[in-house]
């Protein structure tokens, strides 16, 4: 595991709590405003971010998600500027873990070994490369073996058969959760569902898990963080940049309602208490 | 890179999808089970001969098969050179190659014990083509298509309600066909135990490329033993249009063997290739991946996708099926283009010559024809897949016939 991930995870178990992990898209709206959220989010508490390389076609991905790609890539947002957006955070910001996720087809263009390279320079923890599933990773993974950066499954609901064993093989870092069959930002999922799923993926490995898709409300983070050893919100993030995007408030007032937000809900991790 | 002569071109794909580099499934985790069910149960009917039956049943006294071979003398005069003869899979029961496909996976969707299906289209022929089966089987279906596209199309919307689908009008990207198939795919995720996809054309993830490969290939199958009792031998070439790719490999696949038979998939030039405003992803593509499979795409440096532009609906796609790109980068066929121009012209001079009015789909393999066929000796056999019949187009093609004098 990577080091900043590892101590993210150990700070977080001493203290009692899960993780809090933000997701947020590169250049949402624009390269300035969301340099300006990362920063917010890092002093609001979030203890991991999850940056988006934006894709014009993110199959896994609901309408905020979807909408977030577009805005970044309506501002001249490219894999190349993901990367210096995250090599920026990483110098202000040494210790909070930084995971890269995206889709597959701008790395393939890019250059996988690049990637990987420049990835690894830009001080990142982590991938979640979406549409890259254990039966095709071999030509990202097998050049990875070298690098730091930890490879992150997604695990869903329609996994945890027969198939999980073979979809962790690889994983490293943490194991996302994905507490719904579905795309982000759209329903929610049963505690006792995602507590359930939890434990049957805590008998096959020993990483932490983290649960994402779905997640709106503190509360919610909070019982969910519980449950496992964090909580990943999106899609009610990039919701708010939307709607301060569509109010033309400055990247100062976006970034502070972005941050007033996840305050609630690393407020709401840090009381709320594992059993 | 391609030093190992190839000894058959119908063993692709391999146990894992792929065609070369390309296919594969490619998708999130979310689908993965999904997919991976389709393909095992999808094994299952493949060799029952049962199901065969079943899918050879329907297709002769449902959809007309086989649909005829027939000697284009007039065209064949008008190109002055080899010989061109038509698979009319226009005359099938929806008007195009698309139900041949559709009719197989409804079966099979049935087998698998669902009862919703959900579909993608772009012009609507494959749409029409789902709801059909739906109809005809007793399944609930959903429709996907660009919002775009639903206000272009409305017949087709219309005769897709009439047949009891519910049309959704996808407004997420650019609110057209490959924005339709991310949206089907979003939904299926979301309903993995009652629904089944039915993709219409020969891409996406293993095991669609193969499976709608396999039911359209029946087109290639009658045109061979057609020709053998018109003409007892093979033909020289093979000519057919290009959006997903689906009709042209029906038509190839049967003859990817006989490599004496020259083949040509026709790709869509839009406005010309220089424009930037065409649909030729392996003349203007490079590989990449969407929709779960590698293929070549239309895109910019960055790996985001670039929307094609075609006059035809169905060729509409800045991706194509998988084995085309594995069969380009092989050699094994020709790919060439058309443009919306060339394709015009075509649609015109075959409805006037022949008597049948082309979708603008084949309009632009005819348009190919009308260049090759000339070069060839009069003694040769050129088969051309009128794949599609163009009613549906008259909207977009009418105002422009009258616009060139073509009327």
């Amino acid at each position: 595991m990577s080091k900043r991930l590892a101590a993210s995870f150990t700070k977080a178990k001493k203290e009692n709590r899960g993780v809090l992990g933000i997701f947020v898209s590169a250049g949402d709206p624009d390269t300035n405003t969301s340099i300006k959220i990362l920063d917010s989010l890092v002093k609001s508490g979030v203890d991991m971010i999850e940056l988006g390389m934006p894709f014009s076609d993110p199959m896994a991905d609901g309408p905020a998600i979807q909408a977030a790609s577009l805005r970044a890539l309506k501002s001249g947002m490219n894999l190349k500027g993901s990367l210096e957006i995250a090599s920026q955070f990483r110098k202000k910001h040494p210790h909070t873990p930084l995971i890269l996720m995206g889709y597959y087809n701008p790395i393939y263009r890019y250059g996988v070994e690049l990637f990987l390279r420049d990835s690894q320079a830009a001080g990142a923890d982590g991938l979640i490369i979406v549409d890259l599933p254990p039966e095709e990773d071999a030509e990202l993974c097998d050049l990875n073996q070298k690098s730091e950066l930890d490879f992150i499954r997604l695990i869903t609901p329609t996994t945890l058969g027969d198939r999980l064993p073979f979809v962790l093989e690889k994983a490293s870092g943490f194991i996302y959760y994905v507490s719904i069959a579905g795309i982000t930002g759209t329903k929610s999922a049963q505690m006792e569902s995602i507590s359930s799923a939890i434990n049957r993926i805590k008998q096959v490995s020993d990483l932490p898990v983290v649960t994402g898709f779905g997640i709106r409300t503190a509360e919610q983070a909070a019982h969910i963080a519980s449950l496992g050893d964090g909580a990943i919100v999106g899609s009610a993030v990039v919701e708010i940049i939307a709607e301060s995007n569509a109010q033309n408030l400055t990247a100062e007032k976006t970034s502070e309602k972005v941050s007033d937000y996840t305050k609630s809900l690393a407020d709401a991790i840090s009381t709320h208490k594992p059993q | 890179m391609n030093e190992i002569k190839q000894n058959s071109f119908k063993t692709m794909p391999d146990e894992n999808g792929r065609f070369g580099i390309h296919g594969g499934r490619f998708v999130a985790e979310t689908l993965m089970p999904l997919i991976l069910k389709v393909e095992s149960a999808y094994n299952e009917v493949k060799t029952d001969p049962d199901f065969n039956a079943e899918v050879l049943y329907y297709q002769k006294h449902y959809v007309g098969r086989p649909s005829p071979l027939y000697f284009a003398e007039h065209l064949t005069k008008k190109y002055g050179g080899a010989k061109l003869y038509l698979k009319r899979d226009e005359l099938n029961h929806t008007g195009a190659h698309k139900i041949n496909n559709v009719l197989g996976q409804a079966l099979l969707a049935k087998k698998m014990g669902k009862t919703k299906i959900i579909a993608e289209t772009g012009a609507g022929q494959h749409g029409v083509a789902t709801a059909t089966a739906c109809a005809l089987f007793n399944l609930e279906c959903e429709v996907f298509m660009g919002a775009e596209d639903v206000k272009r199309q409305k017949p087709n919307v219309d005769r897709m309600r009439l047949l009891g689908a519910t049309v959704h009008p996808v407004t997420s990207g650019t609110s057209t066909l490959k924005d339709a198939m991310n949206e089907a795919l979003r939904y299926w995720v979301a309903h993995p135990d009652t629904h089944f996809y039915i993709i219409g054309t020969v891409a996406g993830p293993h095991p669609y490329p193969e499976m709608v490969r396999n039911f359209q290939s029946v087109i290639g199958k009658e045109a061979k033993e057609q020709l053998f009792e018109a003409e007892g031998r093979l033909p020289d070439a093979l000519i057919a249009c290009i959006g997903g790719g689906s009709n042209a490999l029906g038509l190839f696949y049967p003859f990817l063997d006989n490599t004496d038979v020259t083949i040509f998939g026709v790709e869509a030039a839009g406005q010309g290739l220089d424009s930037g405003m065409h649909a030729a992803s392996l003349t203007g593509g490079k590989p990449g991946v969407l929709h779960g499979n590698r293929t070549y795409l239309l895109q910019n440096d960055d790996g985001q996708i670039v929307d094609a532009h075609s006059i035809s609906a169905g060729l509409d796609y800045p991706g194509i099926g998988p084995e085309h790109s594995w069969l380009h980068d092989v050699g094994r066929v020709n790919y060439v283009s058309a443009t919306d121009e060339e394709a015009l012209v075509q649609f015109q001079l075959c409805s006037r010559l022949e008597g049948i009015i082309p979708a603008l789909e084949p309009s632009h393999a005819l348009a190919f024809a009308a260049k090759q066929l000339p070069l060839m000796d009069k003694e040769q056999i050129v088969i051309l897949n009128m794949c599609g019949r163009g009613d549906k187009d008259l909207e977009t093609v009418l105002p422009k016939l009258d616009e060139r004098g073509l009327l």
